[in-house]
């Protein structure tokens, strides 16, 4: 018998019982891209048949780290860019529950890069959205990793020196196993590319691009925006590497010229999760380890069963 | 000094398999009924360097190394750097047996390998005339040769096994028992027969004029020979510790490796991952999702660890954490040890400090202060560090097994099943009052677990309301942060009355003298006060693990029941001294200090001179390379 009950319940979910009842009122600015990151997921989770106590949605700091008090799951609002390594572990203490983790382009490209590096690599079954909205938004407006060059703030006023990072080529090079950008005034999509990383088995990352109306202005609502799936001006095999390479490399590029690009960019299904591959190796329980502290007949192993290499 | 025990000191160079040698020879001395403690020293270099394993062995207890030592196996440096270059390194090849000869007690034993030192070198020592100055008595013992003959070149420690034996007229059956035990087949032919080789050609060819014999004794229980490292990893096994994430640092990496090597067939999980950060972060939220997790560094990585120590404090997350002291500031000298990280253990991190830190003194204190480390950090939902350094990590001694012989403790404690859920506190909207403050017993308010029912919460590094949602509301602030600090007066009360007292007493009760220490210095602080007193002075010692909280009462009775005390740790700026006057607010001019930073553990020795110096008020400055900080006022 299981002490988490919640997981695998298998019932009729409301998409209001993801709206916390201390706070229903997100606390972001008018207009800002975030609620659409958080409407895409209401409605996302109980499309997959997920409910809110089976989810862990883990955080980082900024506006996008309030995600989880405004989302009725469990929560775990993090420090900043530390949200992954937090989150990989819940998912291997207790690989039933439903992970998703979320930061902002600081937090996830810029203090957590190298969290984001890693966890992609070792290709942990969880999803990660980065609300990307090219500025430090809670900090007051400071230039992000995904800045244009040229961009002005109070910390860059004769403007960014830097070339931004790119967010799709670093995810695709350090191992994800699905990478897709959406953009908030895009809602189906987002919802559906939601739906699609929370069922992959393994590191999905989605570049979530998040308008922010009162830092970045003058730079862009993510409008007009292109599907690349559904544009006959793009042809490329997501399951391909390198085509997949190419047209991240595109995106990146022209989004800086005004060019919004979105949609699914890789695609990897048959590669094990990184749960898989440390069972496979003989490292991982096949029993969630969560579920032991509950079992009154585990058979807890003791030291004094070691000594004989001692004696 | 005493001449009831051997002190053997292998020396060579690093990659010469000192470490699996004298490994097996105290094991051997362990089993022919002697009580063993070993130190190590060694430079932070794979190959070549010069390093030494001490093994004290007696029939009486031994807490700590010995003053100097009595027996040199001095095996030469095979991968030492070309003489001609000794500008930096100096001449390496000679250095295990130059290098340790100003320790080597009179009437000493020296074995060297003339088979890989050169008769210039040895000539350039004086060791003809030292030796007869010191009554030293010297075997030049052609070891590598002799292993040549038979195996491999390397099996010259087994060679200079055997002369050890022969020249203390010791039994090789325990020596064999062990070498079959490690290996087979022809190795093991080609090791026994140099052994034997070697035994016999040292009982043939010399007369022995010294009067060194190996000690005997017997045990009366069976013995286990383990490391504080080996006990900390044990601790949190049989606390029902199944996850560990951790990046390599020396010496914290021994915990890390031992619990990686035995958590796959435990069924549990270790994970080596990107940096420190990344592993603290891990360890939260493993414990998070409801699993008994520890993570660990030593002080540059503990560095790393500051923020998710803090997240764990302010989300009440469970977590116990190691720091494996050495040498710093920054790189400092990594392989060797040094206290001089408690005020980074105890104040790290943004905010008021709201952890539990211990200090074991010893492998038995290392074992439980673990297990209790695990049973505070889930009962009372708070990070709990365990500070040790890289002496008590390496150094190994002989345990009673059956003090392993205990129950198991899994318990989440104060962690809520599903059942207990339902009828636990809600608010309106259903959810969990995971913090609640009014209903908190000792400020602990009990937690659920991701996946149950009726248990969802926030949990965050914000300050928070009872649902953990961020609050700001200042009376919610008072109270949440006043029931996080009222669990560390509860931790005192518990330590207090209900547990054993993990501070360590030694010597007379009613000493005019009082000797305080922490941490790995315990053992010769111990062997200081036995001398002392056996000499007629009046002395009593205490040795303090726990950091925090402080053991206030305790402290304070023992120093008010002496005129004067001299604080012992190894570090330059009195860092527990200063402790003591934080928290206990006054002692200041009844407190001197002895330090010692030069990368070296205390010898009993020094700590005795350390004390005439003091309290005879010698005009004269210690012989050792020790200080003295002189109390308030003086």
């Amino acid at each position: 018998m299981s002490a988490f009950n919640a997981i695998g319940d298998e019932r009729e979910i409301d998409r209001d019982e993801y709206t916390p009842g201390v706070e229903p009122q997100p606390t972001w600015c008018p207009g800002c891209g975030d609620f659409g990151v958080l409407k895409a997921l209401k409605q996302a989770l109980p499309e997959v048949g997920k409910t809110p106590e089976e989810v862990l949605t883990v955080t980082g700091i900024g506006c996008s780290g309030k995600l989880n008090s405004y989302l009725d799951t469990y929560g775990f609002h993090t420090i900043h860019g530390r949200s992954l390594p937090v989150a990989r572990a819940a998912k291997l203490a207790n690989p039933d529950l439903e992970v998703v983790a979320a930061g902002g382009d600081g937090d996830g490209y810029g203090i957590g890069g190298n969290h984001f590096i890693h966890s992609a690599r070792e290709n942990h079954d969880m999803t990660y959205i980065v609300f990307n909205n090219e500025i430090f938004g809670l900090t007051k407006g400071q230039t992000s990793p995904t800045s244009p060059k040229g961009h002005k703030s109070k910390t860059q006023p004769s403007g960014s020196a830097k070339t931004p990072l790119r967010p799709l080529s670093m995810s695709l090079n350090a191992g994800a196993s699905y990478v897709a950008r959406t953009a908030a005034v895009n809602p189906n999509q987002a919802k559906e590319i939601i739906k699609e990383a929370i069922e992959h088995d393994g590191f999905a990352h989605i570049d979530f691009l998040t308008q922010c109306p009162t830092w970045n202005k003058d730079a862009r609502q993510y409008v007009p925006y292109v599907d690349v799936q559904e544009s006959d001006d793009y042809d490329f095999d997501v399951h391909d590497r390198t085509e997949a390479a190419e047209m991240m490399r595109e995106t990146e590029d022209v989004l800086n010229e005004g060019t919004v690009l979105t949609g699914r960019y890789y695609v990897e299904e048959d590669r094990p999760s990184y749960t898989q591959e440390k069972q496979a190796v003989g490292e991982m329980p096949d029993q969630p380890l969560a579920e032991r502290y509950f079992d009154d007949d585990a058979e807890w192993e003791r030291s004094y069963d070691l000594l004989d290499r001692h004696k | 000094m005493s001449d009831d025990e051997l002190i053997w000191r292998i020396a060579g160079g690093s990659g010469d398999g000192i470490d699996s040698t004298s490994q097996n020879f105290a094991k051997a001395l362990m089993r022919s009924g002697l009580n063993v403690f070993t130190h190590r020293h060694y430079p932070s270099r794979i190959r070549g360097g010069h390093t030494y394993v001490e093994i004290r062995a007696a029939e009486h207890e031994v807490q700590s190394r010995g003053d100097g030592y009595n027996f040199l196996l001095a095996l030469g440096d095979s991968f030492a750097r070309n003489p001609q270059e000794e500008a930096y390194y100096g001449n390496e090849e000679i250095k295990p047996l130059s290098e340790n000869l100003d320790e080597l007690r009179e009437g000493g034993v020296i074995i060297y390998d003339e088979g890989l030192v050169s008769e210039d070198d040895v000539e350039a020592l004086n060791l003809e005339e030292r030796a007869e100055e010191n009554d030293w008595h010297v075997f030049p013992l052609d070891l590598r040769g002799l292993a040549k003959e038979h195996g491999r070149e390397v099996m010259r420690n087994t060679a200079g096994v055997g002369a050890t034996a022969a020249l203390l007229d010791m039994d090789l059956e325990h020596i064999e028992d062990l070498m079959a035990d490690a290996m087979g087949g022809d190795v093991l032919e080609a090791n026994l027969d140099i052994l034997h080789e070697a035994y016999e050609d040292v009982n043939e060819e010399y007369e022995f004029e010294h009067d060194l014999r190996v000690p005997t004794g017997e045990h009366e229980t069976e013995q286990a020979l383990l490391s504080g490292s080996n006990a900390i990893a044990y601790g949190a096994i049989d606390a029902g510790c199944r996850f560990i994430a951790g990046y390599p640092m020396t010496p914290w990496t021994d915990v890390f490796t031992i619990l990686s090597q035995n958590f796959p067939d435990m069924g549990g999980i270790s994970e080596q991952v990107e940096d420190e950060i990344a592993a603290a972060a891990l360890a939260v939220g493993a414990s998070h999702a409801g699993v008994k997790a520890m993570s660990g560094s030593s002080g540059g990585g503990f560095a790393l660890m500051s923020e998710p120590l803090g997240l764990a404090e302010m989300t009440e997350t469970p977590l116990v954490l190691v720091e494996s002291m050495r040498a710093g500031p920054s790189t400092g000298m990594p392989t060797k040890p040094e206290q001089a990280d408690l005020e980074h253990v105890l104040y790290t991190s943004q905010g008021d400090s709201q952890r539990v830190v211990f200090a074991p003194g010893n492998i038995e204190e290392a074992y439980e202060q673990t297990r209790i480390a695990f049973d505070i950090a889930w009962d009372y939902q708070i990070p709990v560090m365990l500070i040790y350094d890289q002496k008590l990590s390496g150094e190994n001694k002989n345990v009673d097994i059956e003090f392993f012989d205990r129950e198991p403790s899994p318990d989440l404690g104060s962690t809520l099943t599903e059942e207990e859920l339902k009828e636990a506190a809600h608010d309106n909207s259903g959810k969990f009052k995971r913090f609640n403050y009014e209903t908190a017993e000792d400020g602990v308010a009990p937690r659920s677990l991701p996946g149950q029912k009726n248990g969802r919460y926030l949990a965050t590094g914000n300050e928070h309301s009872p649902v953990g949602h961020i609050s700001e509301d200042p009376d919610n602030r008072v109270a949440q942060m006043d029931r996080r600090l009222e669990k560390l007066e509860a931790i005192r009360t518990e330590l207090d009355e209900e547990r054993d007292s993990t501070q360590t007493y030694f010597g007379e009760e009613d000493a005019e003298y009082g000797i305080i220490t922490w941490g790995s210095s315990q053992g010769a602080v111990e062997e200081a006060i036995a001398r002392l007193n056996a000499d007629g002075h009046s002395v009593r010692g205490l040795s303090v693990s726990d950091m925090m909280p402080f053991p206030e009462q305790e402290v304070t009775e023992f120093l008010e029941s002496v005129d004067e005390a001299m604080v012992v740790e190894m570090n330059a700026s009195a860092q527990f001294r200063g402790l003591l006057q934080k928290e206990l607010g006054r002692f200041g001019e009844k407190l001197t200090s002895l330090l010692k930073y030069n990368g070296n553990p205390f010898e009993p020795a020094e700590i005795v001179e350390g004390y005439e110096v003091n309290v005879a008020e010698e005009e004269r400055e210690p012989t050792a390379q020790v200080r003295i900080e002189p109390a308030a006022g003086d």
